[in-house]
């Protein structure tokens, strides 16, 4: 079992992998990594999960905090002046990172508001609010929301609302049997009813890049919104949201090495200037009466209240990281993590990798099922050692069914995983079935 | 014993691959519980004597990792042999058991659960150092619980 040879969309990086010295160097900023666990130093393999923290990302909010903490966009002092600068540098930050326009980034408190935000707003324009601008956008019955058989629920339960609240259908591609979207039966799926296509850019249980070179023509082709969930991308290649050709994509922070209650919603300005705001207050309207209100365009237009400053800040501190680090060599140093990692557990007698055979680019993660013992015992064996990765479904139960087990253990690297670190979860995956006394028998 | 060796004893491997007390029948009152990070499910039932007042049996069946499953196949022995030896459990028994069930499996290590009390149950006395396993543990207990409290309603 090899990995595809490109590592992102756009083909083979030539940019050389992470030296050992560089590394090591990465390593030296996430403090975390100094901790021990069982008298084994900790070994981080859960960053799909939830990335660890550079000390200049954490130092990023502290200071913010200590120096220069107001309220942004209102007040005239000189704080509130510094504090609103900084804020908004972020979001330009973040509108370079995706290669958009700095208003049309919004942020969220996480990946999952951004697409309820999104849902909410089309349910809202569905009601007959936002007038004229916002009709184009609204469901009705007899419409239909297409998502994938693979998705984390996160796009996948907020569609089931939306199509609920405005009596439109939802629909999905499924997977095949390896664990790949069937792009074949997608053609069967996307139709003239279409109105929206809700897809992940990469799977968060097989790690499997989604076709959308094929799914996204589809959509356009019958006029349907395309919103991309791009939380397991965003940490491992360059997300271009407008050379993908979708109208919205979403991320969070946390993955990013970023803080947590910090995510962002990106959609095309046309859309958002379109859609009726979901959560209302202070912060976003032009002129209030007691009978109404007027709203601001995008991003003040979704993001009432005090929005997350110190977070905001942490975001951008995180992709000035990666940035520095550049895309090109992480994802050389990931691709060949991902190779060591699926090469490694193709010679672990007893074990199956949800979605190995999936010919597609991949991220460096594996999903895997131990026969005969359930995930959760599995990755008690890995905690045991210092190794931490991650038990359950992933919020992605569908998929697991559809794959037909319940639960897996999750591998998923970031920055600063070795090889080593592979190597020892490999050995660690491969002593599962030993612990448990099954070495020999037939699960 | 390492922590792992304290958390999968002989006797929780073994409960878990043969488990006790598994099958439910037509006419059970069951209480289904499931821990939905990773989908353990017990669904259980508590068999009353003819007058209800005390527990003859405990039948249930699930699945999901080997300490839930150890845990209600260890509940359900636990329960057979109180009521072989003639102490079959009045609600009073059964609640005082999962309470200190509870306690010990929330102490993070520093409460035992009592051997003479508990019997082979005992051996689950090593999945309270594990925060993230208490649930999976409690599964089967708790949803003796939830019977409880429903016969309590009922009258």
């Amino acid at each position: 079992m090899t990995l595809s040879p490109a590592p992102y969309a756009g083909g083979v990086t030539e940019a050389a992998p992470f030296s050992s010295a560089e590394l090591e160097h990465i390593r030296a900023q996430f403090p975390i990594l100094r901790r021990d666990l069982y008298g084994h130093p900790l070994v981080y393999l859960d960053s799909a999960a939830t990335a660890q923290k550079p000390t200049r990302v954490i130092e990023a909010e502290a200071t913010f905090y200590r120096e220069a903490n107001a309220a942004v966009h209102r007040g005239a002092h000189t704080l509130a002046g510094e504090a609103t600068e900084l804020y908004e540098d972020a979001r330009g930050t973040v509108a370079r990172f995706l290669a958009v326009n700095d208003d049309e980034v919004i942020f969220t408190s996480n990946a999952t508001e951004g697409l309820n935000l999104i849902a909410y707003a089309i349910g809202n324009a569905s009601l007959g609010r936002g007038g004229a601008a916002a009709a184009p956008y609204a469901l009705r019955d007899g419409d239909e929301i297409v998502v994938t058989e693979l998705e984390h629920h996160a796009n996948l339960i907020p569609w089931q609302e939306l199509a609920a609240r405005t009596g439109a259908t939802l629909r999905f591609i499924p997977v095949d049997d390896s664990g790949a979207i069937d792009v074949d039966a997608a053609t069967g799926v996307i139709g003239a009813r279409t109105r929206i296509l809700a897809v992940s850019h990469v799977s968060n249980v097989t790690g499997a890049h989604s076709p959308l070179d094929r799914l996204v023509p589809l959509a356009r082709a019958v006029g349907a919104l395309v919103v991309l969930d791009a939380c397991q991308s965003a940490p491992h290649l360059p997300l271009r949201p407008r050379e993908l050709d979708v109208d919205a994509a979403v991320f969070s922070g946390h993955k990013l090495y970023g803080p947590t209650g910090i995510g962002v919603l990106w959609g095309r300005a046309e859309l958002l200037n379109a859609l009726p705001p979901v959560l209302t207050g202070g912060s976003m309207i032009t002129t209030v009466t007691m009978e109404g209100a007027e709203y601001l365009p995008a991003p003040q237009r979704f993001e009432p209240g005090t929005p997350r400053i110190a977070q905001a800040i942490g975001l951008a501190e995180a992709i000035r990281f990666v940035d520095e680090l550049g895309f090109d060599r992480i994802a050389a140093t990931e691709h060949e993590l991902g190779a060591r990692l699926l090469d490694g557990l193709a010679e672990v007698p007893g074990i199956r990798v949800l979605g190995a055979g999936i010919d597609a680019p991949r991220v460096a993660l594996a999903s895997v099922v131990v026969d005969g013992v359930h995930a959760h015992d599995a990755g008690q064996v890995l905690d045991n050692v210092g190794i931490a990765a991650r038990v359950g479904h992933h919020c992605a139960q569908p998929l697991h069914r559809r794959l037909g087990v319940t639960a897996s253990l999750r591998v998923s690297a970031g920055v600063h995983t070795t090889a080593d670190e592979i190597d020892q979860a490999v050995a660690a995956i491969a002593g599962v079935r030993d612990f448990f006394r099954l070495t020999g028998e037939n699960a | 014993m390492s922590g792992l060796e304290q958390l999968y004893q002989q006797i929780i491997m073994d409960h878990s691959k043969s488990p006790h007390g598994y099958g439910l029948a037509e006419g059970d009152v069951t209480s289904h519980q499931r821990n939905p990070v990773c989908g353990d499910e017990v669904t259980l039932a508590l068999r009353w004597s003819a007058d209800g007042t005390r527990v003859e049996e405990v039948a249930w069946e699930g699945s999901g990792c080997s300490i839930s499953q150890a845990s209600a196949s260890l509940f359900a022995t636990l329960a057979a042999e109180d009521a072989d030896a003639g102490n079959a459990w009045t609600p009073d028994d059964l609640q005082a058991f999962i309470d200190e069930f509870r306690e010990a499996l929330r102490s993070r290590g520093q409460i035992p659960l009592d051997e003479e009390r508990f019997g082979d149950a005992a051996a689950l006395s090593g999945v309270s150092k594990f925060v993230a396993r208490v649930k999976c543990a409690m599964l089967a207990w708790v949803a003796a619980e939830d019977l409880l409290t429903r016969k309590a309603a009922a009258g």
